[in-house]
């Protein structure tokens, strides 16, 4: 990285690694608690892009910082819901893998 | 952490284990390890936060996803591995198109992000972040607080009963 | 008079010099500082820690009358010096089919997690190492890390006494964490700031203190914090006599040790942050300026630890169904209630 001091354009990049590690694995991981961790990291880079945005454009303004608050809320209701439903797959189909649920397709 | 160099240290240091953790996240083959790896990326991500002067969200990044979210996974993994030392298939067969896609799509982003001008100015950054949060979300936000807080509500009952033996 | 800022800013000040005098830049002495302080902070908390685990086995010998450790110096007080010489000499064991990085981190992540709380303590007058205005928050989401050292050694080990224990103890402090937290939530209503020297400096004087606006918050956050810490009545992780030792079964050697050491750790935070969230830090009954500051705070703190001892060999252990419900039915509502009346006060007087 050329630039002395770390600025906006660092944090967007880390943050577009962090989502595009976090695609991969929702795109390949057969475990179903492994694909949750994965869209996990991808709430946490769209997270670290908000604050940044907020920090570097309208640090008064807070609002990218509310809006990473509610993302965190919500992941966390998320995470509950999804891991209950984990849950119930397990119980029926003995598994987690989720190419193997796929009953519903013909 | 006025000093550049301190700075520039502490954002490398903090974005390799960011970024390290995440590939191990995705990459492990045990789910436990995955877990474990994922508590340290979102500590690590707390660390960004801080880097930005987020302190408030930091500490609520810890709280939640540490306290509450990564330990749900760790029960989830728990209850649903099964101890057997057989080696199975753990990524489907779209691998090599993923990680093609993947590389294409961070292609993308990196250069879109590094293209486009933003409206940077050299704002310092706020003091007392953690009263106006508060204050805001109390005042200009509190319909969508109000509304996450019934979701929450929603998601709780949800759970139960999905997850309760009928 | 007695307080020990300005020896440090002496001391500090002397070495900041010699290290600049050799070419050092400000960055990198500012860095060196840091870890001055880091490793300081280590020793007078491990210093601590060696004094509590002696002390524990006194205190539990004079209630049962008997002597306690008597033989290796005044009183047996290095008896803990040479029990930690024992353990860090002992083969350390690691069972056949354990998952390696889970049992060798998980002994690490609590240790360290009980430690990283104090950066944001005030010690004393000026004795802080950050004042984070996040401070209580900062206290709160660093002692979840507990919960995943304890999860980690439970499935790390591979036996089933261990992982009943980490189950037990993950349900048990994730249950009481959220009394503990909204019983805090009090206090900062009153203080309306998070960080904790603010929150001492709020307290300058007896009635100041926040434990008389807050005495049900008090309670409340003191039964939940023993939970916490998982001291009896509410030791069920490790309960001896049905568990083996829960989580720690497996651990030997140095390990062991480190989940000891965090362990009475976390019995000192607890007491820390009572004393400085509702008995006034380490501001001294008759006013700031009384003695020195930091050995108000410390005897503060040794009494609710004692106090801590106490409860140990005064009650029995809950069962486990008794445990859970008595969080959600009894502590939550209470910790609500609490909040309502602190949000009444308010509104009627100020």
């Amino acid at each position: 990285m050329g630039s002395a001091t770390i600025g906006l354009n660092h944090f967007l990049v880390l943050s577009g690694i962090l989502f595009t590690i976090g695609m991969f694995g929702v795109l390949t991981r057969r475990n179903a608690i492994a694909v949750l961790m994965s869209t996990e990291l991808m709430f946490n880079a769209v997270n670290i892009t908000l604050v940044a945005f907020s920090r570097y454009l309208a640090p008064a303004a807070f609002t990218g910082q509310i809006v990473a608050f509610f993302t965190i809320i919500i992941a966390a209701a998320e995470a509950t819901v999804a891991l209950a439903i984990v849950l119930l797959i397990y119980r029926s189909f003995q598994g987690i893998n989720v190419d193997r649920i796929n009953f519903m397709k013909w | 952490m006025t000093d550049a160099f301190l700075t520039n240290l502490a954002f490398y240091v903090i974005s390799f284990c960011v970024i390290a953790g995440g590939i191990f996240v995705v990459s492990s083959r045990n789910l436990f390890h995955s877990a474990v790896f994922l508590v340290f990326t979102l500590f690590s991500v707390a660390g960004i936060f801080v880097m930005l002067s987020a302190y408030l969200l930091a500490a609520i990044q810890v709280l939640v996803y540490v306290g509450a979210v990564a330990m749900l996974m760790i029960f989830g993994v728990m209850l649903t591995t099964q101890l057997s030392n057989v080696r199975i298939r753990y990524m489907n067969e779209q691998v090599w198109p993923a990680l093609l896609i993947c590389a294409g799509f961070l292609a993308l982003l990196v250069y879109g992000l590094t293209d486009t001008p933003f409206a940077t100015g050299n704002v310092a950054a706020p003091v007392e972040g953690a009263k106006a949060i508060g204050t805001l979300l109390m005042t200009k936000y509190v319909l969508p607080f109000e509304m996450v807080s019934v979701l929450l509500l929603a998601a709780l009952v949800g759970a139960i009963v999905i997850a309760k033996k009928d | 008079m007695f307080e020990l800022r300005g020896l440090i800013d002496t001391i500090w000040g002397w070495i900041a010099g010699l290290l600049a005098d050799i070419g050092l830049s400000a960055g990198l002495v500012q860095l060196i500082g840091y870890a001055i302080i880091a490793a300081v902070l280590f020793g007078v908390i491990a210093l601590v820690v060696l004094f509590l685990v002696w002390w524990e086995r006194k205190v539990s010998a004079k209630m049962q009358d008997r002597l306690g450790p008597m033989r290796v110096g005044w009183h047996g007080i290095i008896q803990t010096i040479a029990d930690a010489m024992k353990l860090l000499q002992k083969e350390d064991i690691t069972p056949k089919n354990i998952d390696f990085p889970i049992h060798f981190w998980a002994p690490v992540i609590t240790f360290v997690a009980a430690f990283m709380v104090y950066v944001t303590v005030p010690f004393g007058k000026g004795l802080i190492v950050a004042d984070l205005n996040v401070g209580v928050l900062y206290i709160i989401a660093i002692t979840t890390f507990t919960v995943i050292g304890l999860l980690m050694a439970g499935w790390g080990s591979n036996n089933k006494y261990a992982l009943l224990g980490g189950f037990r103890s993950a349900a048990q402090v994730v249950s009481y964490e959220v009394p503990l937290t909204l019983s805090l939530l009090g206090v900062i209503m009153i203080s309306q700031t998070l960080s904790l020297g603010t929150i001492v400096g709020q307290q300058d004087g007896f009635f100041k203190w926040y434990v008389w606006r807050q005495p049900l918050g008090f309670v409340i956050f003191w039964i939940a914090a023993t939970a916490e810490c998982n001291r009896t009545p509410f030791d069920l992780p490790e309960a001896d006599s049905e568990l083996v030792a829960g989580f720690v079964t497996e651990y030997s050697g140095m390990k062991f040790a480190m989940f000891f050491l965090a362990e009475f750790l976390n019995m000192f935070t607890a007491s820390v942050v009572a004393v400085t969230l509702f008995f006034g830090g380490w501001m001294s009954p008759f006013g700031p300026d009384f003695g020195p500051s930091w050995l108000w705070f410390f005897a503060k703190t040794f009494f609710f630890v004692f106090v801590l001892m106490w409860f140990r060999w005064t009650y029995p252990r809950l069962r486990v169904d008794q445990l859970m419900g008595f969080a959600w039915k009894v502590l939550l509502p209470l910790a609500f209630l609490n909040i309502l009346l602190t949000g009444l006060g308010i509104y009627i007087f100020d």
